[in-house]
């Protein structure tokens, strides 16, 4: 296991931010660490590359001790803070520079690693400005890049896409999917495309506790209701109770608004094949056939969302 | 450290605060011992440079926590402490790095006075007729006084996330060890206790190295100081409490 995390629990005072949270991530997989604002993805974060110390339970990194390796831990993980706080007043190289010498870079290697990260995350034209003068986006490869530079194992990155702009969070993540191909990565985001874009596997975490802990497949499963269709014809039709026939599908709804034009497939699978080819057989006129792109987020409304009731009244002890 | 100790002493001069920093300790010097009539040097005849070293302490007391409130306020309210902390980097490493740099800072502040040394010796009669074993020890005393003053700021500055709080809470803190004591001491309700009492503050130890004395006794107190205050700055430090 590259991280794994037991029982890990942080409490500001009476408020638990983290609360008895256990999971582990395999090498080379790509986690993603979902959940709201608030949840304490963060907070999690933080703990595993040694900054703030756990209330009680363990992390462990490459097989060190956040607590008593903290050292080794550090050496192994690259992280990427929230926020990305970076010195504003140096230059790119400059600073770079400076963090592979804390990882103990020296002379020849470090300009060559700082080069190499340059020229991995983009950043050839920009290496004589000064930080500050970038675009956020920029900021955010510096971010990626001290990450980086001292080839660390495991990759913590919280929040990498934030403020982005959408040509640029299609950079940085295909940036993360390439970096992921041989390192850990584990990143937060609260963005659920995000996950299906790039993510083995997803951590969702709601109030402190871990909710879902799965792939993204079996995610998508768990919703119960399979896949959703969204079929689209050229003029309304009464193709709901044909379609109902086709195997596998357990529900067919027109789509509200749409004046029996569109209808919503709900199935096991994805249904989508079936679909085209009823609509040949019977000469309807399809325009439009996709898969419906919300079944994650709703996924992630119910599981982010009822937990929060019980959460109101006074919770158990858990020590 | 060393990285570190390279980066804040590069910020300081690729930021305007090392030149003015040098600068304004160097004007406001120079006023002292050169042109201002109640104690420039020329006026009063003697090949001494008393006046230097007695005021230097003053001009130091505002100018060190200048140089240190950043230090750690300014990585805390920026969110790069988290970079910090989380590089293979202990944080004693880390305390030490940035206390040397500020040290450093201060030290070079004080090389370009070492012309006013020449010039009075220069001008002694005969030349070269100044006390300068009292002048020696004057810079020791000077520097040690410096290193304290610093590792007070950077105390101050670990306790706080604010810029200014930093330097108030520095710049009180080092007048008072620096002369507080002394004003205690004033107060006659201490009886003999008022000599000991003196002894806990800055200027007592300060007036007899500048005599040319150096005590171990002296030093050591210096040296304690600038170690309990590190000390406190790595608690402040260890806590994550900002």
């Amino acid at each position: 296991m590259a991280v794994e995390v037991q029982h890990l629990t942080k409490r500001y005072g009476p408020q638990a931010a983290v609360d008895d949270i256990s999971f582990s991530v395999q090498r080379g997989q790509i986690l993603g660490f979902l959940g709201p604002n608030g949840a304490g993805k963060s907070t999690t974060m933080k703990i595993a590359t040694g900054f703030i110390p756990p209330t009680s339970g363990t992390v462990t990194v490459e097989g060190y001790d956040v607590l008593t390796d903290s050292m080794a831990v550090r050496r192994v993980v690259g992280y990427l803070p929230e926020h990305n706080p970076l010195y504003l007043d140096q230059y790119v190289a400059e600073y770079l520079g400076f963090i592979a010498g804390l990882h103990g870079l020296r002379g020849e290697t470090r300009t060559r690693r700082v080069s190499e990260m340059i020229g991995l995350v983009g950043l050839e034209r920009e290496r004589h400005k000064k930080i500050g003068a970038l675009s956020k986006g920029y900021r955010q490869r510096v971010g990626l890049a001290q990450a980086l530079v001292h080839d660390p194992a495991v990759l913590i990155l919280d929040e990498p896409t934030t403020g982005l702009d959408p040509n640029q969070i299609v950079e940085i993540r295909a940036l993360i999917k390439s970096i992921g191909q041989d390192k850990t990565v584990i990143f937060s985001t609260h963005i659920l495309q995000e996950v299906r874009a790039i993510c083995d596997r997803v951590v969702i975490i709601n109030r402190g506790r871990l909710v879902a802990d799965a792939s993204v497949a079996e995610l998508g499963q768990r919703a119960g209701s399979g896949v959703t269709a969204i079929a689209e014809f050229e003029q309304p039709l009464d193709a709901a109770r044909t379609l109902r026939r086709l195997p596998g599908v357990t529900a067919v709804e027109p789509a509200a608004g749409t004046a029996a034009t569109t209808f919503r497939i709900s199935a096991a699978t994805d249904s989508r094949a079936a679909i085209s080819r009823l609509a040949a057989e019977q000469g309807w006129p399809l325009v439009g056939l996709r898969i419906e792109e919300n079944s994650l987020e709703q996924i992630f409304q119910s599981l982010t969302s009822e937990a929060a009731p019980d959460e109101e009244q006074p919770e158990p002890q858990t020590t | 450290m060393f990285s570190i100790l390279q980066k804040e002493f590069n910020a300081f001069f690729n930021s305007l605060i090392a030149y003015v920093v040098i600068g304004v300790f160097l004007v406001l010097l120079g006023l002292f011992v050169w042109v201002l009539p109640s104690s420039n040097v020329l006026d009063f005849g003697y090949a001494d440079l008393g006046t230097f070293f007695n005021i230097a302490p003053f001009v130091f007391l505002f100018l060190v926590p200048a140089i240190t409130m950043r230090t750690f306020a300014e990585e805390k309210k920026a969110g790069t402490i988290e970079l910090l902390l989380t590089r293979p980097l202990s944080d004693w490493q880390l305390i030490m790095g940035k206390y040397l740099a500020c040290v450093l800072l201060a030290l070079v502040a004080l090389v370009p006075t070492l012309l006013y040394y020449w010039s009075v010796w220069d001008l002694g009669a005969p030349q070269g007729n100044v006390d300068s074993a009292a002048v020696v020890g004057s810079y020791i005393g000077l520097a040690l006084l410096a290193a304290t003053f610093a590792a007070l700021g950077i105390f101050a500055s670990a306790i706080t996330r604010d810029q200014v709080i930093a330097f108030i809470v520095a710049a009180f803190g080092c007048y008072l060890l620096y002369a507080g004591f002394d004003a205690l001491v004033s107060l006659n309700v201490w009886g003999r206790g008022g000599y000991l009492l003196a002894q806990l503050g800055i200027a007592f130890h300060y007036s007899t190295i500048a005599k040319g004395l150096i005590d171990s006794r002296d030093v050591l107190y210096f040296l304690s100081i600038i170690a309990l205050a590190l000390g406190a700055t790595r608690l402040a430090l260890a806590t994550r409490n900002w």
